[in-house]
């Protein structure tokens, strides 16, 4: 029945009119009463954006090759990288991650930031990897969102990559293997 | 350190949007009512206050660095010490704490936490948008980047890890919507059932549209004193003042990308033991090690042995209902992996309102009696400190006077925990107040 409702209101917009003037009171008692005025503001702004120490995850991305960081002190695997061990502290080292994990959790998004919102509905997941204790964030192609449930836990995924790189961490992406 | 006092606050209603109002009236407002509320006038006010801590998350909503200080001008309080804390949503909790370590120093006598946001500035999805950036902007904002999302992440792995149900989730929802129903402060007054929360739109599976908090604008102020800084408000404003303690403050953290959270061992509260979880792997994802640690501070320094003994309320950061069971566990309200079934026995209910559910055990300890984020709404830098001025209204037997009716009233409530929380559990605050 809500939906009914849904589609009885008009979707409120961003655009508006270019208004020059309003209205105003001979009182000035009376601008007390007087709607807030709001404005349409424009704000956006472009990066000079650096990796540092995280540029060679994005040209591995780029190469078709996964790769984490392994501490060369007490050998913790870093999926996601860094390039000093959350562990110990020691200087890390770069590292082929293996060609298959497993789901280890999962969503689909039916809404999503203004940026993802045309890609709707997009599922979400968290790669595990033998030998590592932490996690890959992704997305996960190929299931259908709407036939989703907890079965997904632990299945095999592996990774795909895009053949024009962007240089963002959706240059890879994930699919059953299974 | 010395004995700290909330002695008193104050809320400007949370609403979808406030455009009559810039945020430095917003603020105004729930200043304005803090101080009346104790006698003082704005020149008394001036005269007591020894200066303030600021709360608001995002640059990108004011669209504008430095909102602070465009507060304290507003609220006549230049040239008095000040300064702004960030840590995401749990910037109030943090704000209450940096306030608090401000009095217990012996810097202040008299200190105002104040706290806002102004989120209608933007749609709702710009907003998620504004949220998400805070999650790591490298690896994780661009893969999909949305709040609802993660905590959507998390919870399925707590129902795989412990079987907790979506329905559990749901009762949650139920129980926050009814009770904010006698909430005159609170932006969303419903009455819901667990079938209205299931067949709400989706959001990210499997939450729903009313398992998620919404966006607002809002503010809200404490009033934090010495037992010096009380003597100086009662013989400035000659009128008595009702305080009450804060008698514990913690906190924790974890790592930004929830993906790096490595697994070890829990973190132990007083009433649990190593064996409770022999084959847990903590705090995965599906745990906030970061609300752990602040609890086990806050308890540590209140000498709370076992919270459901020596709580009388909660009111915690229930951005999500599914964040709220998984709390009640950071908490100690219940053994890790316990959490969907103590709501479903219905434990955090209050125990005089009818939730049109059949509960064994409702009301053992009421949590988010005011309906908490889900149902009050979460303008991010005042959440932590609407929990405040609720818990100190609470202990203080005064919710008929600030509300208009008792129906919230927690009967016989002494001492209440308030739980503030940061994306993903990055940042969490608890803190302790009690009677004086």
């Amino acid at each position: 029945m809500k939906k009914n409702k849904e589609i009885m209101t008009i979707p409120e917009t961003e655009e508006g009119t270019v208004l020059f003037n309003v209205p105003f009171p001979k009182d000035l008692k009376q601008l007390k009463d007087m709607s807030p005025i709001v404005i349409l503001q424009h704000y956006g702004i472009n990066y000079i954006h650096s990796y540092g120490q995280d540029s060679p995850f994005f040209a591995g991305l780029a190469n078709g090759h996964l790769l984490g960081t392994k501490c060369s002190k007490c050998g913790y695997v870093h999926v996601t990288p860094k390039l000093h061990c959350q562990e110990c502290g020691g200087e890390c080292e770069w590292i082929e991650l293996p060609k298959e994990g497993r789901i280890h959790t999962f969503t689909v998004c039916y809404f999503g930031s203004e940026e993802f919102l045309k890609e709707t509905p997009f599922m979400l997941v968290l790669v595990e990897f033998e030998g590592a204790k932490t996690l890959m964030l992704s997305r996960l192609l190929g299931v259908d969102p709407d036939k989703v449930s907890l079965d997904l836990i632990g299945k095999k995924v592996k990774p795909k990559f895009k053949r024009n790189s962007k240089f963002k961490p959706t240059d890879v992406y994930f699919v059953l293997a299974e | 350190m010395r004995p700290v006092y909330m002695v008193s606050g104050g809320i400007t209603k949370f609403a979808k949007a406030h455009p009559e109002m810039t945020f430095q009236l917003m603020v105004k407002k729930a200043y304005d009512y803090a101080l009346n509320d104790i006698g003082l006038t704005h020149k008394e006010a001036v005269n007591a206050i020894d200066g303030s801590v600021a709360s608001y998350f995002s640059d990108h909503f004011t669209r504008q660095l430095m909102a602070g200080i465009m507060v304290q001008d507003y609220l006549g309080l230049v040239p008095k010490p000040g300064h702004r804390v960030e840590g995401g949503g749990a910037t109030g909790g943090i704000c209450f704490q940096e306030a608090y370590k401000s009095v217990a120093s012996g810097v202040m006598d008299v200190c105002v936490a104040y706290g806002f946001e102004t989120m209608s500035h933007v749609n709702t999805w710009k907003g998620n948008e504004f949220i998400a950036l805070a999650s790591d902007t490298n690896f994780d904002y661009p893969v999909g980047g949305f709040y609802t999302g993660y905590y959507a992440m998390m919870v399925v792995r707590h129902m795989k890890e412990f079987g907790t149900k979506v329905e559990q989730m749901a009762m949650v929802s139920v129980k926050n919507h009814i009770n904010a129903y006698h909430n005159p402060y609170a932006q969303k007054r419903e009455k819901l059932s667990i079938k209205d929360v299931r067949n709400a739109p989706m959001v990210a599976w499997p939450l729903t549209r009313l398992d998620v908090c919404v966006m607002s604008d809002g503010a809200a102020v404490a009033i934090l004193a010495s037992e010096e800084g009380i003597k100086k408000l009662e013989r400035i404003s000659g009128t008595k003042i009702n305080p009450v303690r804060i008698s514990g403050i913690g906190r924790g953290t974890d790592s930004m990308r929830m993906a790096d959270r490595p697994h070890g061992k829990v973190i132990l509260l007083p009433h649990e033991s190593p064996d409770d979880y022999k084959h847990l792997d903590y705090p995965g994802i599906h745990s906030f090690r970061a609300g752990r640690m602040a609890t086990k501070l806050a308890y540590e320094m209140a000498k709370i042995k076992d919270p459901l003994k020596d709580i009388d309320f909660v009111e915690l950061h229930d951005a999500y209902t599914s964040s709220e069971i998984q709390t009640y566990e950071d908490m100690g309200l219940c053994k890790y992996g316990e959490g969907g079934k103590f709501v479903e026995e219905g434990n955090p209910f209050m125990p005089n309102i009818d939730y049109g559910l059949k509960l064994k055990k409702k009301g053992t300890i009421p949590v988010n009696p005011s309906g908490g984020l889900i149902a009050c709404g979460h303008p991010v830098g005042a959440t932590g400190l609407m929990q405040a001025v609720f818990a100190f209204w609470q202990i203080q037997h005064s919710i008929k006077k600030h509300f208009g009716n008792d129906i919230l009233q927690v009967k016989n409530a002494k001492r209440g925990a308030i739980h503030s929380h940061a994306g993903t559990g990055t940042y969490v605050t608890v803190s302790i107040l009690e009677k004086a």
